[in-house]
């Protein structure tokens, strides 16, 4: 099967330009030559600039010990202590709904053929958090090509697997299990917008959301579902979990905004995990210039 | 009669010295992850936590000195409630310190909105207030000169204790069985205070 791909904003244009440097350290005799290629395509430097400090990756065993990852439970270490239990191998996906190619896959067969990519983004958690994850994973864009969706797709939804034997979390009700996010079908299609299956040039730990998980780069971290087990296209708007649970805190859209308000955390600005300070939190978490336009004539105070 | 003439000294000796003990146990902690800086992934959430509950834990400890105190038939043990208290009101300033630095910057501008929009915020920080007054009101001079009204005053503490279980309630996401555990003890500490009578209601202050 012909996969088209479409035309694509390089990864280097959508790491920031602190991270980019960062990750290439190790590259010392090369580092002024990468800077002198990079420099130009900084998408995000520009938008950062005299603005906000400097992104740096955060360090890989916080990425892995401090996870929102309730179906292992709810304190921030309990998905690294308790995600031993998941048996990501084998792992099938099942594609459903409003799609030429529904089936049940397995996930080598999924992903068959689609180009991994690498991209380090900003993760800002609805509560006032966020990391810097150095991610690979395939452009979800390109799957979704490849399953070709029906004319009537407008929406995908994501489930994550529902095993109580596998994931203790869910032994106790504390979201209407299993853990389903959604996106508008725009929203998926954009570049940015990521199935990991990797952190730092390793695969995806359990904790982590392993073997698939959802990433969106310029939404709360709630958004990206993990252990994805069901992709459904829809022709409405889904329901999603947390928007389930307390729609008055999450909205459908989720995406990060400093001027729309939570009633327990302020969303005006953040700590980025290891750091003392709050940093000013940045409208689509710095991601604007890309995705801005997915909302052009969006009440974004209503839609949240 | 020997009972009541060791009871004091046990008081004095060894349950003071293992109040304080316990009491700075906390801070010890804290500072200690600090210097190592092994405070876990954000430090100032740990900071803020260990704070905001170690004044809860104390403060709930402190409104059990008088119920126990009633249940063992020792007055003497009512030497433990002041400087319990006053530990209490010691974390409950770090916490807001904690987060009128790190979080705000000192920017009262920041906070008067951060507490006008976040309602358990200007919960906790009424806890906070009342726990100043009563701290300021706690020396036996002002003990003397307030009289009979700072037995009234002083009973706030338990409006106190109330918000700040509150403050605890409204700031958890989703699973609540840990401020739950907290609001039950205070209604079992409130209830114990109409079972447990005074036993000689014009004597004990």
């Amino acid at each position: 099967m012909l996969i088209r791909r479409a035309p694509d904003i390089p990864d280097s244009d959508i790491t920031d330009e602190g991270l980019y440097h960062t990750r290439r350290e190790w590259l010392k005799t090369a580092g002024v030559t990468m800077a002198a290629l990079a420099a130009p395509g900084m998408v995000q430097a520009r938008t950062l600039q005299g603005r906000q400090p400097e992104d740096k990756p955060t360090p890989y065993d916080v990425v892995t010990t401090y996870n929102n990852f309730y179906e292992f439970g709810t304190d921030k270490e309990d998905p690294s202590r308790n995600a031993g239990s998941l048996r990501t191998k084998p792992w099938v996906v099942k594609v459903a709904g409003e799609v030429k190619r529904p089936a049940t896959y397995d996930l080598d067969d999924l992903l068959k053929g689609l180009p991994v990519v690498e991209r380090t983004y900003r993760m800002r958690c609805v509560e006032a958090w966020s990391m810097v994850i150095p991610w690979q994973g395939i452009r979800l864009g390109d799957l979704i090509r490849k399953l070709e969706p029906g004319s009537k797709a407008k929406f995908v939804e994501f489930a994550t697997l529902y095993d109580p034997k596998q994931m203790p979390g869910q032994r106790s009700r504390t979201l209407d299990w299993p853990y389903v996010e959604a996106l508008r079908l725009d929203e998926a299609s954009h570049p940015l917008t990521l199935l990991a299956t990797g952190i730092y040039g390793k695969p995806l730990l359990n904790q982590n959301g392993a073997p698939l998980r959802l990433t969106v780069p310029w939404k709360y971290g709630f958004k990206g579902g993990k252990s994805i087990v069901e992709i459904r296209f829809s022709e409405s708007q889904p329901a999603t979990t947390w928007n389930v649970a307390a729609p008055q805190e999450y909205g459908f859209y989720a995406n990060v905004n400093p001027d729309v308000s939570h009633p327990r955390w302020s969303q005006k600005s953040e700590r980025r995990l290891g750091e003392f300070f709050r940093r000013p939190t940045l409208l689509f978490n710095g991601y604007a210039d890309q995705v801005a336009s997915l909302y052009s004539g969006l009440d974004l105070r209503v839609n949240y | 009669m020997r009972r009541a003439g060791s009871l004091p000294a046990l008081v004095r000796w060894v349950l003071k010295p293992a109040l304080w003990v316990a009491c700075l146990a906390p801070a010890a902690w804290l500072i200690h992850g600090l210097v190592r800086q092994d405070l876990g992934a954000d430090p100032v959430k740990t900071l803020t936590h260990t704070t905001g509950l170690s004044a809860l834990v104390i403060l709930l400890v402190t409104l059990a000195v008088t119920p126990v105190r009633r249940l063992l038939g020792q007055p003497v043990l009512i030497r433990l409630r002041r400087p319990l208290g006053l530990f209490a009101f010691f974390y409950a300033t770090l916490h807001l310190a904690i987060y009128a630095v790190f979080d705000h910057r000192l920017s009262v501008a920041d906070i008067s909105a951060d507490i006008v929009e976040h309602p358990w915020v200007l919960v906790g920080f009424l806890a906070f207030l009342i726990l100043a007054v009563l701290a300021v009101t706690s020396p036996n001079a002002m003990v003397r000169r307030l009289g009979r009204r700072w037995q009234r005053l002083h009973r706030l503490v338990y409006l106190a204790a109330a918000l700040a279980v509150l403050h605890f309630f409204w700031l958890v996401k989703r699973d609540v069985s840990e401020p739950l555990v907290y609001a039950t003890i205070l209604a079992v500490l409130l209830a114990s205070r109409l079972v447990l009578r005074p036993r000689r209601p014009s004597s004990a202050p």
